[in-house]
């Protein structure tokens, strides 16, 4: 896999892409957020420092999803009215890139999918049925959320976020999807919910007293 | 790789700071490292913000009653399943029907990797539940989650009474949801709804000395009382399973007995019609008939008696005599019908025909020896001697039935007394007198 190297414009550290497509990443020792163009990294902007979090899972966590191994190499952080969540940003071992979602210890692995004429966020209500992949799935939740920060690399922009709204699509199986618009186009992502265990987890986050 | 990549901003610490009520002042400890959002003052029952750094005051509530006490202490470990838990949060709620309230108590468990699950309790029995990953289909009186059919057991309003520890979610004492219980023991699918949000949580029953063992708690459970809406019955029999092979076993019979009835030769040996004259019998009791003779291999004969009898009775001493051998099978039978009317109507007692089969009989040149006595106030009684050879038995088979149909009956007899048990306290009580039975599995 290609490394590509550069340095922080901001603070000249070395940065290093594990995932060739990452789009952005954040300077491990400034906290900007770098967003790479042709020739080099711009600074967008910088994190704050994140809030205290429950996830065992962290940068560089390894695991397992069926027989691909992957690895944590980024993260969005949202906050809702009833907690916090992260997105896990993962690279497979086959190059794709995949999103580990963590909510209260909840596990969901998914995939960014497309499909044509999804939903203004106007036009959907709970309870609503979409097909898509010949999988009916049914709207059970509308979450207004807020974008809490970055960590990480990323596989497109993303760091000038404030409200957000997801909209959780389940059905009778493990599978779900997520309507994202956190950008004027809708964004699908299509995945299943996954067991901690079945994850294989290594490089967890320890804690203490456990 | 890992030499490479740039420093980690490195995991947030775990919340090791000293908190205090706002309010009292008290020591606010909190064990689920940021996954709780409200947490109770133990000391002074404010529920303050978890995710607020100041620990802002949500809610004060007045406790009535000083007895609510968890039983499993806040801070208990206990392994659950293979994981270790952690006893972070306490809730009493009640529901009332009829004017009754109903009092059960939750309790929230932590792993930081694996996360939050609960306990409930109520009158000693336990469940354990987890939020429902996938989406139940609610159709009804049943509810469909992972291809199971849950029934609808009931409908209730639960009000949250006591708080104590943390709460994964916005707890406020006094808060009233609608949960819906659907039952397929031992495990208990439940919806609760509050506001427009609607949670799924599946439970599956645990016996108090289950919990007692994994939390490693002093003295005995508590003894649970009566039965539980998702309580396992204790007829561990797959009941359609038994009725299934008893079914089986009849068949078996049933051939059994169809092929015995093919393989009988049922022949005719001997049929003789005689008068019994009292006249007659006070010269000679007794007499014999001609000679049969019943050839093939060693079986049955049947000896049928019939008397045209009202009101009268007949008695006749039989010897079935082997000529070649002198060997004698005796025994007597009674051919006798009564009627009448009484108070309570018309009666009946006995009948006209009267059959005896005799196992065993070699072959060989046999006679009858008779010896009838009758009724005295009747002077001539015509009766016939109906010999057959061969004949099939079938009574070891109807005891064959009983012997497999009793303890079938009483299996299914005890389950549905246990299901009527659990379906009483629900709001589908079984009818006071039902007909249907050994049919609940």
């Amino acid at each position: 896999m290609t490394q590509p190297v550069a340095n922080c414009p901001n603070c000249g550290a070395k940065i290093v892409f594990r995932w060739s497509s990452s789009v952005q990443t954040v300077c491990g020792f400034c906290k900007s957020i770098l967003v790479r163009t042709n020739v080099d990294l711009k600074k967008v902007g910088q994190v704050a420092d994140l809030p205290p979090d429950s996830s065992p899972i962290q940068i560089n966590t390894e695991g397992k999803y069926g027989n691909k191994a992957f690895v944590v190499v980024g993260r969005i952080l949202y906050e809702y009215d009833q907690g916090g969540w992260n997105e896990w940003h993962v690279m497979m071992n086959d190059g794709a890139s995949a999103w580990l979602s963590d909510a209260q210890s909840e596990y969901a692995l998914s995939l960014s999918s497309t499909a044509q004429n999804l939903p203004a966020p106007t036009q959907v209500h709970v309870g609503q049925q979409f097909t898509w992949n010949n999988q009916p799935y049914t709207v059970t939740v509308i979450t207004p959320a807020h974008y809490r920060g970055v960590e990480g690399e990323l596989p497109f922009q993303y760091w000038d976020k404030t409200d957000v709204t997801f909209v959780d699509l389940r059905t009778e199986s493990t599978k779900f999807a997520t309507l994202d618009y956190s950008d004027p186009e809708p964004a699908l992502y299509l995945g299943e919910f996954v067991q901690f265990e079945d994850l294989k987890l290594k490089n967890l986050r320890s804690f203490e007293g456990w | 790789m890992s030499a490479s990549t740039p420093p980690l901003s490195g995991p947030p610490k775990a919340q090791a700071k000293a908190l205090n009520c706002p309010k009292c002042g008290a020591a606010i400890v909190l064990r689920s490292f940021g996954q709780a959002e409200t947490v109770v003052c133990a000391s002074c029952h404010c529920i303050l913000d978890a995710k607020d750094p100041n620990l802002a005051i949500l809610q004060q509530f007045e406790i009535k009653t000083s007895d609510v006490r968890p039983l499993i202490p806040l801070g208990t470990r206990g392994k659950l399943r293979g994981t270790d838990y952690e006893v972070i949060g306490f809730q009493r709620r009640s529901t009332q029907v009829d004017g009754i309230t109903y009092c059960w108590h939750e309790y929230v468990l932590f792993n930081p990797y694996k996360g939050i699950r609960y306990l409930s309790e109520y009158n000693g029995h336990w469940n354990d539940i987890s939020i429902c990953k996938m989406l139940p289909m609610s159709e009804g009186t049943s509810a469909n989650y992972l291809g199971e059919i849950y029934k609808h057991f009931q409908t209730c309003d639960a009000s949250t009474d006591f708080v104590l520890g943390e709460f994964p979610w916005q707890v406020r004492v006094g808060e009233k949801a609608a949960v819906t219980d659907y039952v397929h023991p031992p495990r208990v699918l439940s919806s609760e709804k509050l506001d427009k949000e609607v949670t799924w949580s599946i439970g599956e029953y645990m016996y108090g000395r289950e919990i007692w063992e994994a939390f490693k708690l002093h003295g005995a459970p508590p003894e649970a009382m009566g039965v539980y809406e998702n309580q396992p019955s204790p007829v561990t029999t797959n009941l359609a399973g038994m009725w299934v092979a008893f079914a089986a076993f009849a068949v078996l019979l049933l051939a059994l007995i169809a092929g015995f009835d093919m393989r009988a030769k049922k022949e005719p040996v001997f049929w003789q019609t005689y008068r019994y004259s009292r006249a007659d019998s006070k010269a000679e009791a007794s007499f014999v008939t001609d000679v049969f003779e019943l050839t093939g291999r060693t079986s049955t004969v049947q000896v049928k008696t019939y008397a045209p009898v009202s009101n009268h009775w007949i008695y006749l001493n039989y010897a079935l005599i082997n000529q070649d051998t002198g060997q004698a099978w005796d025994f007597g039978r009674e051919v006798s019908y009564f009627y009448g009317y009484d108070s309570d109507g018309s009666w009946t007692e006995g009948k006209q025909n009267d059959e005896v089969v005799i196992p065993s009989v070699p072959p060989g040149h046999y006679y009858l020896r008779i010896e009838p006595e009758a009724d005295p106030s009747l002077p001539v009684i015509p009766y016939t001697v109906d010999v057959t050879h061969d004949v099939p038995v079938f009574g070891i088979y109807g005891i064959a039935f009983l012997a497999l149909l009793a303890p079938v009956l009483i299996i299914s007899f005890r389950a549905h007394t246990f299901e009527r048990s659990r379906w009483s306290e629900s709001d589908h009580p079984p009818m006071q007198l039902s007909s249907s039975s050994g049919e609940d599995e």
